[in-house]
């Protein structure tokens, strides 16, 4: 194989050494492979496929030998690379000639160009002047503003910050060790209409008030679900003043339409 | 040309709201002025703060109006508040940048670009409420689609996810592309 023995001349011993010095720390395969192509000055259009892949190979192996863990990605980039290096080697079938198959490597050339674009938006990003960094604002955080309740404008809750709150909730209750057999039997309709009578009246309650100490974790739940179920009928809103803050429940005008008692009953 | 009482007004609740505020809000506050007068207070503000050479200006971040420091006084206030700041890793950075440019996006999406797991980032990104949920793709398995949030814009002091240099920008800025030298289509030539 020519190709193979004249690249791996040009792309001599001295690039070994070069990792033995000094290892970088990559993101990942495309950042490997660039380091690569920028240090020996490739042309990321024309990748000598079988010199980048002993070099992406022989960093793994120093990886190996260094006892650091290789993560799959890394493994997966190898196979590929080696997939294309294999294809470039075997002469192309003549209906494969007359179709133009696409160069084996433009898959990954157009993975590492766009990579690469994102790359540099992100040190783009972080040379910005950052809040807290280069510029900075003025803050209060005085506990009796992020208490209390929605003032005016009250933002609607990220259902990412009602699981966490509820995850909090949850971790305040221990885990029960034994099994208990005693059940509550509170099903989420019973608990749709319990909310709802709490908020009779365009009352605003706070999510925490609901879960008080001594509840079971299926009543937890329950209670959770039933907040979930009104909130996609419509009965409720769920907000909170500020992100981090107190979440709050009011129930909607639909919901005083009904008088407490509620559509639930069976 | 707002009054003078009018800019002042405007400038005594800049100082004292802690967010961004928004035109739309100033103008809820301040119903007995013409909106477009408050606009043009804020335009004046701005005007005067940056002529001036003053320690603070006033940007527009997240769709509103801020007072912030002027950003060649940082170390000095860094004495004050001994706060290293914000410090993110790459693959954060990496996240944070294929989120905001590719929004609406799956986690499966972002991995694919840049080539490695990224749940854990995803995951820190959301605590830190730079990154939220938008909802679920509508596709099987139904994936979690992520967006940048209010929070983001305001740390990077971006008026708004528009105000991203473009990507086409970025890259020349960046060593010159070897497809260069091909004739432009004519289709941005258009005059504004």
């Amino acid at each position: 194989m020519p190709l193979e023995s004249t690249q791996s001349n040009l792309f001599s011993d001295a690039l070994e050494d070069a990792y033995r010095v000094h290892i970088e720390e990559f993101e990942g395969p495309l950042d490997l492979l660039l380091h690569l192509i920028k240090k020996n000055e490739l042309d990321i259009y024309n990748i000598p496929i079988a010199a980048i892949t002993r070099q992406y190979l022989e960093y793994m192996e120093l990886l190996k030998e260094l006892n650091l863990d290789i993560a799959g990605e890394f493994l997966v980039m190898a196979a590929t690379l080696l997939q294309i290096k294999s294809r470039m080697l075997l002469p192309l079938t003549p209906e494969e000639e007359e179709a133009e198959v696409e160069d084996p490597r433009a898959e990954l050339v157009r993975r590492l160009l766009e990579y690469q674009r994102y790359r540099d938006a992100s040190f783009q990003l972080s040379s910005r002047n950052l809040l807290g960094r280069e510029v900075f604002a003025r803050k209060f955080d005085s506990p009796e503003l992020a208490d209390s309740a929605p003032k005016d404008e009250p933002a609607d809750v990220e259902l990412f910050e009602l699981i966490e709150a509820f995850r909090r909730v949850l971790a305040r209750v221990s885990v029960e060790t034994f099994h208990d057999v005693v059940t509550d039997g509170i099903s989420i309709a019973d608990r749709i209409s319990e909310v709802l009578s709490l908020l009779y009246g365009g009352k605003t309650i706070s999510f925490d008030s609901l879960f008080y100490d001594g509840m079971t974790r299926d009543l937890l739940v329950v209670t959770f679900l039933s907040m979930l179920e009104l909130c996609k009928m419509k009965l409720i809103r769920i907000t909170q003043a500020e992100s981090l803050g107190a979440i709050w429940l009011t129930s909607t005008s639909e919901a005083d339409a009904l008088d407490g008692e509620g559509i639930f009953a069976e | 040309m707002p009054s003078k009482s009018l800019t002042s007004i405007v400038e005594s609740l800049l100082f004292v709201h802690d967010q961004p505020l928004s035109l739309d809000r100033l103008a809820t506050l301040l119903e007995e002025h013409e909106r477009g007068d408050i606009r043009l207070a804020l335009d004046d503000l701005m005007e005067e703060y940056a002529s001036a050479g003053r320690g603070i200006v006033l940007a527009q971040v997240a769709g509103g109006y801020q007072l912030r420091s002027r950003p060649e006084n940082a170390d000095y206030i860094r004495r004050l508040t001994k706060s290293r700041g914000v410090k993110f890793s790459q693959s954060a950075l990496e996240t944070l940048s294929i989120v905001a440019y590719r929004q609406p996006i799956t986690r499966a999406e972002v991995e694919y670009l840049r080539g490695v797991d990224s749940g854990g980032v995803l995951k820190s990104l959301l605590e830190k409420k730079l990154l939220r949920i938008l909802g679920k793709k509508d596709v099987p398995g139904k994936p979690l689609i992520y967006g940048t949030t209010r929070e983001f814009l305001e740390l990077f002091g971006l008026k708004d996810i528009a105000s991203l240099p473009t990507l086409k920008e970025i890259q020349e800025l960046a060593p010159p592309d070897p497809f260069a030298d091909q004739p432009e289509l004519p289709l941005d030539s258009v005059e504004p």
